[in-house]
């Protein structure tokens, strides 16, 4: 049932022009990115060559490469997550979902489900361009799949915290713009603060965790991070489509 | 309970912050039953079918569809429940096909059987023709059409429908009611409207609601003797004494009306066969003679505002 929901989601975002779209800026902003760190490698690679123990290509090229990427899809993200509930409202097609039998976390998971799957079909078009590398160069691939991970818990954490957001307003634009408003705040959030505040501040930041990542350092406490941010947030969601129906 | 009792509904109430919606809505479905639910805007139809169907939670009261508690077991009881909204909730991006069988997988019908309830879906409401249409392109009439395809896919014990033919054409009107007809044979359907012609199309049983309350519940036969006439209108090229007329078994006013004819109110059987008789033999020269029937308008604006249905208050005491 959930993976029923899931493909109506992923179906009309694919109907929908905007997706296609996103998905063709995206590749082309990022390819244009990844080529300017290949230029910057080539410059490089005579006196690095020289050096014992430095920095090989999968940090001077695709761990920036990733860092880009995760910006750049702070920026899409709400405009994916931002029709999710919001449109169902609008179009009065929640009913057919809560006269049928399905329950509200089969809903939820549904939905976001939908949305994940369109991230990992973009998650696996940036893939290529760092396993294009294979052809002439060794990679590491342990930094790159870290890397990668982290990407694609951040995004799920992305998607999550638009779906909530979708689900609380009938419109897709106030959508968009409080969860762009909240990412970005959790993105910057460690930049506030006393000394003291640092640490909660920074443990609440999306970017101190993904930085951890992408220097290909597995800690289980980022991935906690993230992995508590989307439960988090689903749980919210589903409370919130429980609360639509509810006296009040 | 009965057996046979679809729908059951016991001390609804729903309340909007301090605004009671729904009060006090107790009724009951049987199987076969095509129940209009009747009532001026804002009278709480609405809420009240959108308890029913499980899209909006009662503040107090308890709804059993088919032998299920919808609140204990919701997935359990929508099975058995086809809703269509007010906006029939379709998604305007899919072709009809595609949203039916989404449609039919929400509502776990098996994949072998699918393909089947589909056919009969589009077959039964008229959609076979835009199969492959996309449903943002259809006609209103026709979007109304998938709504209720979508509400009868799963084959449900009941059928609740919101305000059906709201904006169609009397063309489609017709069609959407004859539909309702049919599929009232073998589902049990409730109907909302606030249109009454429709009650009297395609319902076998009425319930009236105004301001949350239910003021009327009777079968159709019932609403149907309520209207009967209590008052004849008569014009005479010769129009005799007052009081002959109130002699005539059974009369109990007679008012002379504006344009020259005479309304003659009545109790009990109807004084026309007497009244045309004593006319011949007393050469009034009847030109005219109608039975008056109460509108249901009438009954409607008498239960709703608690007005006597005009000059037939006299006949009735």
């Amino acid at each position: 049932m959930i993976f029923t929901i899931a493909a109506r989601e992923l179906r009309s975002l694919f109907l929908s022009p905007l997706a296609w779209a996103i998905l063709a800026v995206t590749q082309f902003i990022l390819a244009w990115l990844f080529l300017a760190q290949i230029d910057t490698w080539i410059t490089l690679q005579p006196r690095l060559a020289a050096i014992e123990g430095a920095p090989g290509v999968a940090d001077i090229v695709v761990a920036p490469l990733l860092a880009n990427a995760g910006i750049v899809l702070l920026l899409i993200t709400p405009l994916i997550t931002m029709r999710s509930l919001s449109d169902e409202y609008r179009g009065h097609t929640i009913s057919l979902l809560f006269s049928a039998p399905v329950s509200m976390t089969e809903i939820v998971l549904g939905k976001y489900l939908g949305i994940l799957g369109f991230f990992l079909a973009l998650l696996l078009m940036l893939t290529l361009m760092p396993l294009s590398l294979l052809a002439g160069t060794d990679l590491d691939m342990g930094k790159l799949a870290a890397g990668l991970l982290g990407l694609g818990l951040m995004l799920a954490a992305f998607a999550a915290i638009g779906l909530y957001m979708s689900s609380l307003t009938e419109q897709p634009v106030v959508a968009a713009v409080t969860t762009f408003g909240l990412l970005l705040l959790l993105w910057i959030i460690d930049e506030a603060g006393t000394a003291q505040a640092t640490g909660v501040m920074g443990y609440l930041s999306m970017l101190s965790h993904y930085k951890g990542l992408l220097k290909g350092v597995f800690n289980s406490m980022d991935v906690a991070y993230y992995l508590l941010v989307i439960a988090l947030f689903t749980g919210f969601t589903i409370r919130r489509l429980d609360a639509t129906r509810l006296p009040h | 309970m009965s057996s046979n009792s679809l729908v059951t509904a016991a001390g609804l109430y729903r309340y909007y912050n301090q605004h009671c919606a729904v009060n006090d809505v107790s009724f009951e479905l049987s199987r076969g039953d095509v129940l209009g639910f009747l009532g001026p805007n804002g009278a709480g139809k609405s809420s009240t079918m959108q308890m029913l169907s499980g899209n909006l939670s009662p503040s107090a009261g308890e709804i059993i569809i088919n032998g299920i508690d919808l609140l204990d077991r919701p997935k359990d009881a929508k099975r058995e429940i086809g809703y269509l909204a007010e906006q029939p909730p379709v998604y305007r991006e899919l072709t009809v096909n595609e949203y039916l069988d989404y449609c039919a997988r929400l509502n776990r019908i098996p994949r072998e059987r699918r393909a089947q309830a589909l056919a009969t879906a589009k077959d039964r409401c008229g959609l076979a023709d835009v199969a492959t249409r996309l449903i943002g392109n259809l006609s209103k009439g026709y979007r109304q059409r998938v709504g209720i395809a979508q509400a009868i896919i799963h084959t449900p014990a009941v059928v609740i429908l919101d305000e059906p033919t709201v904006g169609l054409d009397p063309l489609q009107i017709r069609e959407i009611r004859s539909l309702i007809r049919e599929l009232g044979e073998d589902h049990g359907i409730i109907l909302s409207t606030h249109i009454l012609p429709e009650v009297q199309a395609t319902c076998n049983r009425v319930q009236i609601i105004h301001q949350g309350r239910l003021v009327f519940a009777d079968t159709a036969a019932g609403l149907d003797a309520r209207m009967s006439a209590t008052s004849l209108v008569a014009r005479f090229g010769n129009p005799p004494d007052v009081s002959r007329l109130l002699a005539l078994p059974g009369v109990a006013e007679v008012a002379a009306l504006d344009d020259g004819r005479m309304r003659i109110d009545f109790t009990g059987d109807s004084p026309a066969e007497a009244l045309v008789e004593q006319a011949v033999a007393g050469g009034w020269r009847l030109q005219e003679l109608t039975a008056e029937r109460h509108t249901l308008e009438q009954i409607f604006i008498e239960l709703t505002t608690g007005d006597a249905p005009g000059h037939a208050s006299g006949a009735a005491a």
